[in-house]
């Protein structure tokens, strides 16, 4: 009966912050550490927000909150790892959306990071971490870069504290989106101006003092961006890249390799066209498993098996839903995966070890293993299934309630004949 | 006043049916609407040839209320035989092993562009929304769907068998829909559910007073009100000049009263004389007949409950409400009127209209007892309605609603036949029912079900494990020439 919230309970609850970080201990589950085999009857130990031990047979601290997991299944809470989550409301009320710096003079926006305009009190972020995705990668969008995106865990109400790394990649695409805009409506085009931005940078890298001197031949983009650009050149920071046609991909391997750059692949949708490539220059791909149409021309090779035939070529992939509104959708996904050839363990890796690999945040994120930070989902079956119900979310050790806007409006129009009530505050 | 609704379907079916064979003869132009043809663009669709067959030793689901461990289906001529436990197969009949897997009705989608918005989604491919007049009556989907969107084949290979393709909702009045049987054609005709009655597409609130907010109006929802009142108002004057003994009615002399196309919208009618067909007319006042249903893409409650309002100042019935992101909330008011819903299980936060959502919205208006269904409008959502329909029962479970399996595939199969006025011939596992039947790898309602065999009118239209039983579209011969073999 979690259903059964009382609605005032349910409202304090989701109102306020959840409860601080305390001793919890997760007991009789089958735990799916993912740094190993899953664990029959295991225990997961959580202190001051971190997992402090995972196993069978763990004492249990004393004055731990129990949380019995019989019967349950126990995992990392999941990572999406591509989305705008906290950067817009309502998708077509412009004022609520944050995540595309409109610049249509050059479609470079390296220096807009996009944590300030983090909203911790989005509503998306409840409606999605009750599905079991606690971890994001909150990203830019549009043009050919679109700035800095950042991790965070979905719990907290101050950006600072909630991000995990800031920035954690710079973000961009050449899919044939960009193509009208920055490309001079040409792929070649594209590709030319990515270059144009990436030389510039280096060279004003060489002498910033010149350039401030006004010594400087003119670059092809702001001198904010070409500082934010730097980290990428030094191979620091990753470059998130949408590309989806095979050869777009072959371009943007061959731009990695030239500039030395450390190159993700988002989208590519044709990306098990070049599966060899790709696993050769060890570059890993954010995949949106249910993407089959040829719904573009750059996409005339989607299939539902990409995720499987990628891995199968040695390439690390993450599974992404590409979505914000629905991010919470994140295991269908995966599970689809499944269907479609990835063996199961390495569906439950690529939304919980592999994005953080990726994003070089595994030191403390993907796995259930001690010193790393409390974000663990209880499932009353297999996570990936549809028909399968969250029962517990913890995240930095704190358990969230399970509430959003979307359950309480549910409950407070559950029974239409107390609407005079209903429409109370409670 | 207000008629069996379904009674009307069937007679329209009927009459289509009657009509369906005979090709008009020369028609001049522009017609008297005494004499318009039923049926201009006839249904040419055929089944496909097929054996007796047997599907055996899966666990059949039938959506009429039955589910059979290690069951049978028999399929003769096209037709559901017999279902049960054990079935009398004829001699020579195919038997199809289906042990370990579950036999369901083929899929019904009672929102889908494909075709009118075709892959690749070019602009030379966008063909669903006729953004010219917020009342766009007139215009029949059917003439814009392409036949080799290869969306089609993908839905085959999800477990579609039958969907409606409706206009866009970018206008009040969108134009009439069309139902399909989900076969490879090379012409819509071809793919034209036989017998199916047409749907009229209207659309609520956000789209169409953003499209026409700058450019004539409406603006605004008060806008959208008046733009539906204004045409039903024209469309029962122009119902009763042609029903009603008015002077149209009784000229069947085929006097054509000017050259003046058929096509305009606008006052219509000769005065004193032969009554002028007008195609945006002719299909309002179909509805009025109760020959055509009305699909109603709309999101918000309080918007709902206008429409049904509208619906009784005219006479009409509406018999599904589109998206219905806020149905819950008047769901009484939906079981009231027999009107179902077409939903999605989770969609949300795109725009204002599609804030206040719930995923239990499916199961609350199945409980309130107005038929749920779960629909796609989508591409890759079609391909997956099964899934789509296991999240909403979930959610449901979770509100504590009891859901049983039996209802939740009645949300893609018999609900949806039931909106599409199709539930006579398709959308259970029944005697007598048109063969539409899916064998799929895992129960259902499973993310990792996969459908092995889809068959429509007891022929075998894909099956997963036989490459030629795969139909491809035109669109996709040939198109990686640089590929020598996938797996």
């Amino acid at each position: 009966m979690t259903n059964r919230l009382i609605a005032a309970a349910a409202a304090a609850a989701l109102a306020a912050a959840p409860a601080a970080a305390q001793t919890i201990a997760i007991t009789g589950g089958t735990v799916h550490p993912i740094s190993g085999p899953a664990i029959p009857n295991g225990t997961v130990i959580i202190q001051n927000g971190r997992i402090t031990a995972v196993g069978a047979g763990v004492a249990i601290p004393a004055g731990a909150v129990r949380i019995d997991a019989t019967g349950k299944i126990v995992t990392p809470g999941l990572f999406e790892s591509s989305t705008n989550m906290a950067l817009v409301e309502v998708g077509a009320v412009d004022a609520s959306a944050d995540f595309q710096f409109d610049d249509d003079e050059d479609q470079v926006a390296a220096a807009f990071n996009v944590a300030d305009g983090i909203n911790p009190r989005s509503m998306v972020i409840p409606v999605t971490r009750i599905a079991g995705v606690t971890t994001v990668v909150s990203r830019p969008s549009g043009g050919l870069i679109s700035g800095q995106g950042l991790a965070f865990d979905l719990i907290g109400d101050r950006v600072d504290e909630m991000a995990i790394r800031s920035p954690i990649a710079m973000f961009g695409s050449v899919s044939e989106n960009e193509q009208e805009a920055a490309g001079g409506g040409t792929r070649g085009g594209l590709f030319m101006r990515l270059r144009e931005v990436l030389e510039d940078a280096r060279v004003w890298a060489r002498n910033p003092q010149a350039f401030e001197r006004g010594e400087t031949r003119q670059f092809s983009a702001s001198r904010l961006d070409l500082a934010a650009l730097q980290p990428v050149l030094r191979g620091e920071m990753p470059l998130v890249l949408e590309a989806h046609r095979a050869s777009d991909i072959q371009t943007a391997l061959r731009i990695a390799d030239e500039y030395d750059l450390k190159l993700i692949i988002a989208g590519g949708t044709e990306g098990w066209m070049v599966a060899d490539d790709l696993a050769r220059a060890r570059v890993p791909v954010l995949v949106k498993v249910l993407r089959n149409l040829p719904e573009s021309f750059e996409s005339l090779g989607a299939r539902y098996e990409n995720a499987a035939l990628l891995r199968r070529a040695g390439v690390q992939v993450a599974i992404t839903t590409g979505e914000t509104f629905k991010a919470f959708n994140l295991r269908q996904e995966a599970g689809n995966a499944v269907a479609y050839g990835l063996p199961y363990e390495e569906a439950l890796r690529a939304v919980t070890l592999y994005p953080a690999q990726i994003f070089g945040v595994a030191d403390r994120y993907g796995t259930l293993e001690p010193g790393k930070v409390a974000n663990v989902v209880v499932w009353d079956g297999d996570p990936l299934e549809l028909t399968t119900d969250v029962e517990h979310v913890i995240i930095r050790g704190r358990e969230v309630p399970l509430v959003s806007r979307e359950t309480l409006l549910r409950d407070r129009y559950m029974n239409l004949d107390e609407n005079v009530r209903s429409y109370r505050r409670p | 006043m207000k008629r069996a609704l379904s009674a009307l379907a069937l007679a329209a079916v009927a009459a289509a049916c009657s009509q369906g064979q005979a090709r008009p003869a020369d028609r001049p132009a522009p017609q008297s609407a005494s004499q318009r043809p039923a049926d201009p663009f006839p249904s040419t669709y055929r089944p496909l040839a097929s054996a007796p067959t047997v599907i055996r030793g899966g666990t059949v689901m039938t959506a009429a209320g039955q589910i059979i461990p290690n069951g049978q289906v028999l399929m003769v001529n096209g037709r559901i035989a017999a279902v049960g436990q054990t079935v009398d197969a004829p001699a020579g009949a195919v038997i199809v092993d289906a042990t370990g897997k579950w036999v369901t009705p083929g899929v019904i989608d009672t929102h889908s562009h494909l075709g009118a918005f075709g892959n690749p989604g070019v602009q030379a491919h966008s063909d669903g929304n006729e953004m010219t007049n917020p009342n766009t009556a007139e215009v029949w989907v059917e003439h814009s769907v392409w036949p080799q969107d290869p969306g089609f084949t993908r839905a085959l290979e999800g477990g579609i068998t039958s969907l409606q393709i409706l206009p866009g909702s970018a206008n009040l009045f969108g134009g009439r829909s069309v139902t399909l049987k989900n076969v490879p054609s090379r012409t819509v005709q071809g793919m034209k559910f036989p017998g199916a009655p047409y749907g009229l597409k209207m659309a609520c609130g956000e789209n169409p007073k953003r499209v026409y907010g700058e450019r004539g109006g409406p603006g605004t929802r008060m806008g959208n009100v008046a733009g539906y009142r204004t045409a039903w108002i024209r469309a029962a004057d122009y119902r009763r000049r042609m029903d009603g003994g008015g002077s149209g009615n009784g000229s069947a002399s085929g006097r054509s009263a000017s050259g003046e196309s058929g096509a305009s919208s606008g006052g219509s009618g000769g005065s004193g004389g032969t009554l002028i067909r007008d195609l945006e007319l002719e299909t309002l006042a179909g509805v009025l007949r109760g020959e055509i249903l009305v699909h109603n893409h709309c999101y918000r409650a309080d918007e709902m409950a206008q429409m049904i309002d509208i619906s009784h100042e005219f006479g009409f019935r509406i018999r599904s409400f589109h998206h219905g992101v806020e149905a819950y909330k008047v769901r009484d008011l939906m079981a009231r009127d027999s009107i179902s819903g077409s939903l999605w299980a989770d969609w949300w936060g795109f725009k204002m209209e599609a804030l206040d959502f719930t995923r239990a919205n499916v199961a609350m208006v199945h409980q309130a007892g107005a038929r749920a269904i779960v629909h796609s409008d989508d591409p890759t959502g079609i391909q997956k309605l099964n899934q789509e329909a296991a999240k909403a029962m979930q959610a449901g479970l979770e509100a504590g609603i009891q859901i049983t399996e039996n209802d939740a595939l009645r949300w893609i199969t018999a609900n949806a036949a039931w909106a599409l006025g199709i539930h006579d011939q398709v959308g259970t596992l029944e005697p007598g029912k048109q063969a539409d039947v899916v064998v799929w790898s895992h129960n259902p309602f499973s993310v990792y079900a996969r459908a092995d065999r889809v068959y429509i009118d007891g022929a075998l239209l894909f099956d997963r494990l036989d490459p030629s039983r795969q139909p491809q579209t035109d669109f996709e011969v040939g198109l990686r020439p640089g590929e020598t073999s996938n797996d």
